[in-house]
């Protein structure tokens, strides 16, 4: 019997070991989207308080747009909301808001009267709707929507100078060439 | 003297009664389930449609848990919204579909059968399969020495 044949097993723990050792460096938590390349699935949300206009995927149609899932309980949200604020001012992109899961229907408006208001619009989003529409896990999460209303991108967690200039402006740029 | 310790006839017993009331506690079932009294829909008939499909929606939050056993707010959300759509009026695969339209297949506690997750599937048989066959080969080979020493003894 060829003794090469021994070490079989050998070679198996081999590939399993390294196998194992890729999955540990990989966060559970990012998966990959099933919503891109999608159509923003069907959703409509009200006003939030102090607005007359809510926020429906209707909106979403005719240029390239982030959406934005965030809310005032939100620490990383806090930490990327002068990012936004940026966006806006500086007129890179629309920004469109689902205000998720306020505790109570003052608190939105409140964190945004304080901090400013970043987003073209906002829906109120208290029973998860609109976050279970875009298949969100926690905040923040943003999406990249392209001119015919499409999900492009999905970005997990706060937006920063970094990520947007490495990862995200790239993506901007690309999808408006579209 | 006082004697460090009185003797205490009904002690023993004490310890006893404690020891089994706490076995009795013990054999209470857990509380049960995270769904809300108020969450509970009024047909029964579409209740137990609601928890069956709950049972097999992941908590995508707390990811090995299922949307019936976890306390997290979007699991709740997401039980709720089960038994909205069930109300309104969709089929049990149809509830399923919209949460995995959104989510994918990770959502569900049991994966489906498909090109995807065929290794998953089939994987653990087959590696008994070469197992099992590579014992096979062994036993195999084990008797024909056996019978070629056998042979040679004999000579």
């Amino acid at each position: 019997m060829n003794r090469l044949a021994y070490y079989i097993p050998l070679v198996l723990l081999g590939i399993l070991a390294v196998y194992f050792a890729a999955g540990l460096g990989r966060d559970p938590a990012s998966l990959k989207s099933v919503l891109i390349n999608q159509k923003v699935p069907e959703f409509s949300l009200p006003p939030i308080e102090g607005s007359n206009k809510g926020f429906s995927n209707a909106d979403l149609k005719s240029e390239v747009v982030l959406v934005n899932i965030f809310g005032s309980w939100c620490v990383s949200c806090r930490i990327e909301h002068p990012f936004l604020m940026d966006l806006k001012e500086k007129n890179i992109v629309p920004v469109y808001g689902i205000d998720w899961r306020e505790p109570d229907r003052q608190a939105g408006p409140r964190w945004l009267k304080k901090f400013g208001d970043p987003y073209t619009l906002i829906g109120d989003d208290p029973k998860s709707r609109g976050a279970i529409a875009f298949g969100v896990t926690g905040a923040p999460e943003t999406f990249f929507v392209d001119k015919k209303g499409v999900i492009r991108y999905k970005h997990l967690g706060p937006i920063t100078e970094q990520n947007w200039s490495r990862t995200l402006k790239p993506i901007l740029e690309a999808l408006r060439k579209e | 003297m006082e004697p460090h310790f009185k003797a205490d006839p009904g002690g023993a017993q004490k310890g006893m009664r404690t020891l089994l009331i706490i076995l009795a506690l013990l054999a209470l079932p857990p509380a049960a389930h995270a769904v809300d009294p108020g969450e509970v829909l009024k047909d029964p008939a579409l209740e137990k449609r609601a928890r069956a499909i709950s049972k097999g929606l992941r908590c995508v939050v707390c990811q090995n848990q299922s949307i019936d056993d976890s306390d997290a707010q979007l699991a709740r959300d997401l039980r709720i919204l089960v038994r909205d759509r069930i109300v309104a009026g969709d089929s049990d695969q149809a509830v399923v579909d919209y949460v995995v339209s959104r989510y994918g297949d990770f959502v569900l506690l049991k994966p489906p059968v498909k090109a995807a997750t065929l290794v998953l599937w089939f994987g653990p048989v087959v590696i008994a399969l070469i197992g099992v066959m590579g014992l096979v080969l062994f036993f195999r080979r084990q008797k024909k020495y056996a019978a070629e020493l056998n042979k040679e003894i004999g000579k």
